[in-house]
């Protein structure tokens, strides 16, 4: 199936900074500056705007513009590389993003101080202030600098509101490590723990230790995407993608959402989820299997939330309940996950929601699945995919 | 520096392109068990086709081999070296970039390859040129000229046993590297670690600048007086880039908070609670929770703040239980 772009979208607001050698401001006030112009000129609000693009060399980050512009939810944001090549391919991004219904609205923009930042030597500073560095300087000086501790201040609060216990997430880290002690290709292949075990493992950020945490691991996955039609003519069942999206919220930051009304939560993964699910009709009860990106056992269980397995603040009575176990309501992570298999930054959970389609996973549970659900990681702008069995 | 200025600075620099450093000489000690077992033992390198006479000659090798990535120590000065730097061509041009400003200098890759295995015996000849100088470079350390140098290792019988390019950037530093290293020379001694600072740009640096003063201010919309934190350049809510700020009165609750464990990290002091405090005028604020043991913290726990210095350099909010 191929769709035609052709007449399908317009051009309609432009708009320029002042051009200077020396602007005297960020580049992200430059960004936000030409985009406000060019919105104007549309007759458009930053509410309006769920896209963006913009060239991998620009230093202002995507939601660092959404954030300061004042921009709604975004469903679609991407870069484009190659330097100077990259200016009708942002266009090129753009065009498809509305074509295909992925976005309404999307701004190809590209600010820099090419002249005052990068070629005065001044004497004073070389250095390359971005946006995103900046972002990193809110927290660094207060020790608060890992992935660990970023997603421990969520789920601090998370525990307070929804009163999970550790119970949780020892529940979330034995189950994922069953089912990675039953998988060859898994690094804690043979190797289960018990509660002691556990409880008796170093602490990195209150509330997590050790085992709540991933891995590091050296390795690669791959998938391979081709159509519909192809797929039937090829050697392995295909899997159909049943739904696809992706969201950065309004008033995210990069691991550190610490501004919002409520932090413990990842409204970015449930507008993902319920734009996913609305693509294909399909309904958290049609989901027989997941692969949920587990760089912490506590994002398992915001994620099962977001996608509507449980209500919020109920995912800990859902794994308490063996949710997540084979004979579960929603075998989950049973490659052993990034906990226990290996951290390829959750494409290896892709290969192994596909398995679990196919029927070949080596932990396939009894029942039929039809359906998987995997996940990106959160914290950050983040998405989703239903798969599916081609009938 | 000027145009002209730059032209014959760098015109100068380029005459060194092609230059011996040091002459084809023979290192201060042959290939030897003796260091090849030392070095083993400090890499922590267990392979003992270096060091295991029988194994290594059942092994591939039919012997005893010095480890390749030893290739560099076989020529090295030794801790004279350290003392009393040698006069040498590659001094002289560093000289010349000190005298333009261009004094940081940072090793920043080394190539290696390797032509033959050594073997205890093999005498190991060194001989070092300045292979390239790049053009001025922007980089994240400063303005700085990347300079390669590359040294041939040859053996007793000058055969070529592998080679080494070596790169260093002389770059200007900025003020604050400046600072410091003026600072450890009046004391003599090396400067604590301190905290890791916040870059400073456009949008964040008047900021800190005011904490450095001892305050903690709050980015204040000047078209519909909307507060917000971290500073941004527009207001999200009626995208005007007008702005003045508050001062904040430091009083608020503990939103959210982590005791950090590990990793711990060099010029931070622990036990150390990172919090999200929510203060009083509505805005959130990353600080330490201070003043009270970490397992007394809990959310909704009144703070107040103060700025201080937490360490030589370092100026930040602090919060201490409040009534
Ligand atoms: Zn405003």
């Amino acid at each position: 199936m191929t769709i035609s772009v052709t007449d399908k979208t317009a051009i309609v607001g432009v708009g320029n900074t002042e051009f200077s050698k020396n602007s005297g401001v960020s580049e992200l006030s430059l960004a936000v500056e030409a985009i406000r112009i060019a919105l104007d000129d549309a007759g458009l609000k930053p509410g309006d705007v769920d896209g963006l693009c913009t060239f991998t060399m620009d230093s202002s980050d995507e939601i660092e513009v959404a954030r300061a512009l004042g921009c709604n939810d975004l469903t679609f944001y991407s870069r484009v590389p190659y330097g100077g090549g990259a200016a009708t391919g942002t266009l090129h991004q753009a065009v498809m993003a509305v074509a295909t219904g992925m976005a309404t609205t999307v701004v190809c923009y590209r600010a820099l101080n090419g002249r005052s930042g990068h070629r005065f030597s001044g004497g004073v500073s070389g250095d390359i202030i971005t946006a995103d560095a900046m972002h990193w300087g809110w927290y660094t000086p207060y020790g608060l600098m890992t992935p660990a501790s970023w997603v421990a201040m969520f789920t601090q609060r998370y525990m307070h509101l929804s009163g999970c216990t550790r119970d949780a997430l020892f529940e979330v880290a034995w189950t994922t490590r069953n089912h990675a002690a039953n998988n060859p290709a898994a690094f804690f292949h043979n190797r289960t723990f018990d509660r002691a075990e556990y409880d008796s493992q170093k602490k990195i950020c209150d509330p997590l230790t050790l085992y709540d945490c991933c891995q590091e691991s050296d390795g690669g996955s791959a998938v391979v995407i081709t159509t519909a039609e192809r797929a039937r003519d090829l050697r392995q069942p295909g899997v159909l993608v049943k739904g696809v999206a992706q969201c950065a919220a309004r008033d995210m930051e990069q691991m550190t959402s610490f501004y919002r009304e409520e932090i413990a939560a990842i409204p970015e993964m449930d507008i993902a989820a319920g734009q996913a699910y609305a693509q294909c009709g399909l309904t958290p009860d049609d989901i027989d299997a997941a692969v949920i990106y587990d760089a912490f056992t506590p994002i398992v269980l915001w994620q099962l939330e977001s996608w509507g397995f449980c209500k919020y603040g109920e995912a800990a009575d859902f794994v308490l309940d063996g949710g997540l176990r084979l004979d579960g309501r929603l075998p989950t992570n049973t490659h052993g996950g990034q906990l226990s298999e290996a951290y390829v930054h959750g494409i290896n959970g892709i290969v192994e929601a596909a398995r679990l389609v196919r029927g070949t996973s080596v932990n396939q549970p009894k029942k039929s699945v039809q359906h998987a659900l995997v996940t990106s990681g959160v914290g950050v702008p983040t998405g989703g995919a239903l798969l599916g069995a081609m009938t | 520096m000027t145009p002209e200025a730059k032209k014959d600075f760098e015109d100068r620099i380029q005459t060194y392109v092609g230059r011996e450093i040091s002459a084809r000489k023979r290192g201060l000690d042959d290939v030897n068990k003796v260091m090849v077992r030392q070095w083993c033992e400090v890499m922590g390198d267990n392979n003992p086709v270096y060091t295991d006479e029988e194994f290594a000659a059942r092994s591939s090798k039919g012997g005893l081999i010095a480890p390749p990535t030893m290739l560099q120590v076989w020529g090295m000065e030794g801790y004279s070296m350290a003392n009393e730097p040698k006069e040498d061509l590659q001094r002289e041009l560093h000289k010349i970039f000190d005298a333009q400003g261009y004094s940081g200098v940072l090793g920043t890759n080394c190539d290696l390859e390797f032509k033959r295995d050594l073997r205890p015996g093999d005498q190991v000849y060194a001989r070092e040129v300045i292979e390239s100088i790049s053009e001025q470079k922007a980089t994240s350390r400063g303005l700085g000229y990347f300079i390669e140098t590359r040294t041939v290792f040859t053996d007793q019988s000058g055969e070529e046993v592998g080679n080494m390019k070596f790169r260093v950037l002389k770059f200007v530093p900025d003020q604050a590297t400046q600072d410091a290293a003026a600072g450890a020379g009046e004391s003599e001694k090396v400067a604590a670690p301190t905290r890791i600072h916040s870059p400073r740009g456009h949008d964040n640096a008047w900021w800190w600048e005011a904490v450095d003063q001892g305050k903690v201010l709050i980015q204040r919309c000047k078209s519909c007086q909307t507060l917000r934190h971290p500073p941004r350049p527009m207001c999200g809510e009626c995208q005007s880039m007008e702005w003045d700020s508050i001062e904040s009165a430091l009083q608020g609750t503990v939103f959210s908070f982590t005791q950090i464990h590990y990793p711990k990290v060099p010029g931070y002091q622990y036990p150390l609670v990172c919090a999200v405090i929510s203060l009083n005028e509505g805005t959130r604020l990353v600080a330490n929770v201070v003043g009270c043991d970490p397992e007394d913290v809990t959310i909704g726990m009144p703070v107040k703040g103060v700025v201080e210095q937490v360490d030589e350099a370092t100026m930040l909010p602090q919060f201490y239980p409040a009534g």
